[in-house]
């Protein structure tokens, strides 16, 4: 039995916990042609030097503007989407619909972005359609200041009916027997979803939130770096991005991994108390089902 | 459960005048609707019937029109996308000489079967990984309860890429393939998700085998694996998908463009835009560029859209938001 543990735990080892040690490079001076034994320690310097560095303080604002955005934007699509899903009374059409809107979820964000390049771009479809009926062109791919809405219409786009899922199943939950005896007591659709539906959904859409909340350090990697380059880093620069630019790119591993473990950090605080607020507030957090 | 369509009494038609529901309904039947609206359900009202409509058919074409677009201006000649000004939705006469220059091209053709070899050995190891992992975990085990929580902290933690690379640097793993099959070749979700299936199993079947003296591989490989080809062709799915859609770690380990994936030529060429010459494409190019550029979108696309009624039929049964909520 211990045997057939030995391939897992070896990737836990080498991908996950050796490179955890690995992070305490970010209390050095750390080169790459020298072993992270021999490596200079700094202590706390390099996260001083971060808030000192405008480029993080950017990474860092635009990390929490966009995933406000997000929330803002992204939340709310996933619940509609589920509402007029569950209304749709042609189970056949239901089902194409269902088909057609989870499909992007499983598209790479290569592909995603590759494919609003085509359409929005500045030689894309709609620009394409707009210059040859004598209209300006918008510059919607590389506007930096409506960046944020363009990032999350391209999630909305991806991810809106992948995420819709829990939703219904929190709607298939709810049962028939008290819409119909609303029904017959007069209440009318609108009603029926202000009394039933939403109170119905209510634990799963608070749990969402608060985790969404947890994860508001994380904004999508790919779709940054993938589109830093033509909105530029004052606006698609965030912490991961960062991170990257600062150690791969330019060579400063300690302070590209300073960033890393600083986000890492105070990412998984924000996600362990937001998954304790869920439960006390009542409801199962993303743990407590998956450990039993 | 009622599924008969009922019409309200006040809505009852009047003799003499044309019931126009009935005429929808039947309409509605022959395009292959059969409505499971509830009696005690009233009609929607026209306009929320319209703007529903108009909603879900919006929602539609903007997934599906980009794919159409990409699709159809990769069979398009060159002539007709400059006439059309770039882009092509139903091309005249269709040609596959985009596909024939791409497949021509060493470049693009070597980063396909980079593709398609790192999503074939990597779904393969990544499925040995985790079956091995979830079934020793399913059982009552030595040290279980820490490697239980070994693994459910991955999900909440990353180790950050700075230091991950320098693994791969140590590991001397850069500019080879292993970077790109080994360091996600165990995904925790995927993990639980099989786990929970195995702790669902039939324990007395594993119980009478083991007491018939079959030892813990047999036992796996005889009675698990073949009672659990669903959840495992699932999670072999979910592997071969993402790795298929990987892209960063080929971009952070992988200098040499020989060992490029698909995914790293279509970011290189269509999202930055680097020319394609017949210098990189390693052959006379035939086609239009832009043909090519739209026929490398569709070869990145086309193995999703063949797995995708795989993937759909499992998880739209619930075995993974079951298994989740579990």
């Amino acid at each position: 039995m211990l045997v057939l543990m030995i391939p897992g735990a070896l990737c836990l080892l080498l991908f996950f916990y050796v490179p955890i040690l690995g992070n305490v490079i970010a209390f050095q001076e750390y080169y790459p042609f020298i072993t992270i034994p021999e490596a200079e320690w700094v202590g706390l310097w390099n996260f001083i030097d971060l808030f000192g560095d405008e480029q993080f303080l950017i990474a860092l604002r635009n990390t929490l503007v966009l995933a406000a955005v997000q929330l803002a934007l992204f939340f709310p699509v996933p619940i509609v989407l589920a509402l007029i899903v569950d209304s749709m009374m042609t189970p056949r059409f239901r089902k194409v619909f269902q088909s057609i809107v989870y499909l992007p979820h499983f598209l790479s964000w290569v592909l995603v972005i590759a494919l609003f390049q085509q359409m929005l771009g500045g030689a894309g479809f709609i620009n394409q359609f707009l210059a040859s009926h004598g209209m300006d062109t918008i510059p919607f791919m590389t506007n930096p200041s409506t960046f944020p809405l363009l990032v999350t219409l391209q999630v909305i786009w991806k991810d809106a009916g992948w995420g819709m899922i829990i939703f219904l199943a929190a709607l298939a939950s709810i049962p028939a027997s008290l819409y119909e005896s609303a029904a017959s007591d007069g209440a009318g659709r609108l009603q029926r979803i202000w009394h039933i539906t939403l109170p119905g959904m209510r634990p799963v859409i608070v749990l969402l939130l608060i985790l969404q909340l947890g994860s508001i350090l994380t904004v999508g990697f790919e779709q940054f770096i993938l589109q830093r380059d033509a909105v530029g880093p004052d606006a698609a620069e965030v912490l991961d991005t960062y991170s990257y630019y600062a150690g791969v790119i330019d060579g400063s591993w300690s302070m590209g991994a300073a960033a890393g473990l600083a986000k890492g950090v105070v990412g998984t605080i924000l996600i362990l108390a937001s998954n304790k607020i869920a439960h006390l507030l009542g409801e199962d957090g993303i743990y407590r089902g998956s450990s039993r | 459960m009622s599924t008969t369509t009922a019409s309200r009494p006040d809505t009852a038609v009047r003799p003499g005048r044309l019931d126009e529901r009935a005429i929808h309904r039947r309409l509605w039947t022959l395009i292959g609707g059969r409505s499971e609206r509830p009696v005690w359900m009233e009609e929607p009202s026209p306009a929320l019937s319209v703007l529903k409509t108009l909603v879900i058919l919006a929602i539609s074409i903007s997934i599906l029109v980009p794919m159409l677009v990409v699709v159809s201006t990769s069979l398009a000649s060159d002539a007709e996308i400059r006439e059309a000004g770039g882009y092509v939705l139903f091309p005249t006469e269709p040609s596959f000489e985009a596909y024939r220059t791409i497949f021509a091209s060493p470049l693009i053709f070597r980063s396909l079967g980079v593709s398609v070899l790192v999503t074939a050995v990597g779904t393969l190891i990544a499925l040995f990984v985790t079956i091995t992992m979830a079934y020793a975990l399913s059982r009552p085990v030595l040290l279980g309860k820490p490697m239980l929580l070994a693994i459910v902290l991955t999900m909440f933690f990353s180790p950050g890429l700075i230091p991950l690379y320098l693994m791969i640097k140590e590991l001397n793993m850069l500019d080879s393939l292993w970077s790109l099959i080994l360091p996600t070749a165990f995904a925790a979700f995927n993990f639980i998700v099989m786990r929970s299936f195995f702790m669902a199993l039939p324990q007395e079947l594993l119980e009478a085998a083991r007491i018939d003296g079959a030892s813990d591989f047999r036992i796996l490989w005889q009675i698990v694996i073949p009672l659990s080809k669903a959840v495992i062709a699932v999670i072999g799915l979910f592997y071969a998908v993402a790795y298929w859609n990987a892209f960063f770690n080929a971009m952070l380990y992988v200098n040499d463009q020989e060992l490029w994936p698909i995914q790293l030529i279509l970011r290189s060429y269509v999202i930055q835009g680097t020319s394609m010459t017949a210098d990189q494409l390693g052959v006379q190019q035939t086609a239009a560029p832009q043909s090519i550029k739209m026929a490398v979108v569709v070869v990145a696309l086309v193995p999703i859209l063949l797995v995708y009624p795989f993937l759909q039929k499992y998880f739209s049964k619930g075995v993974i938001t079951g298994a989740v909520k579990g």
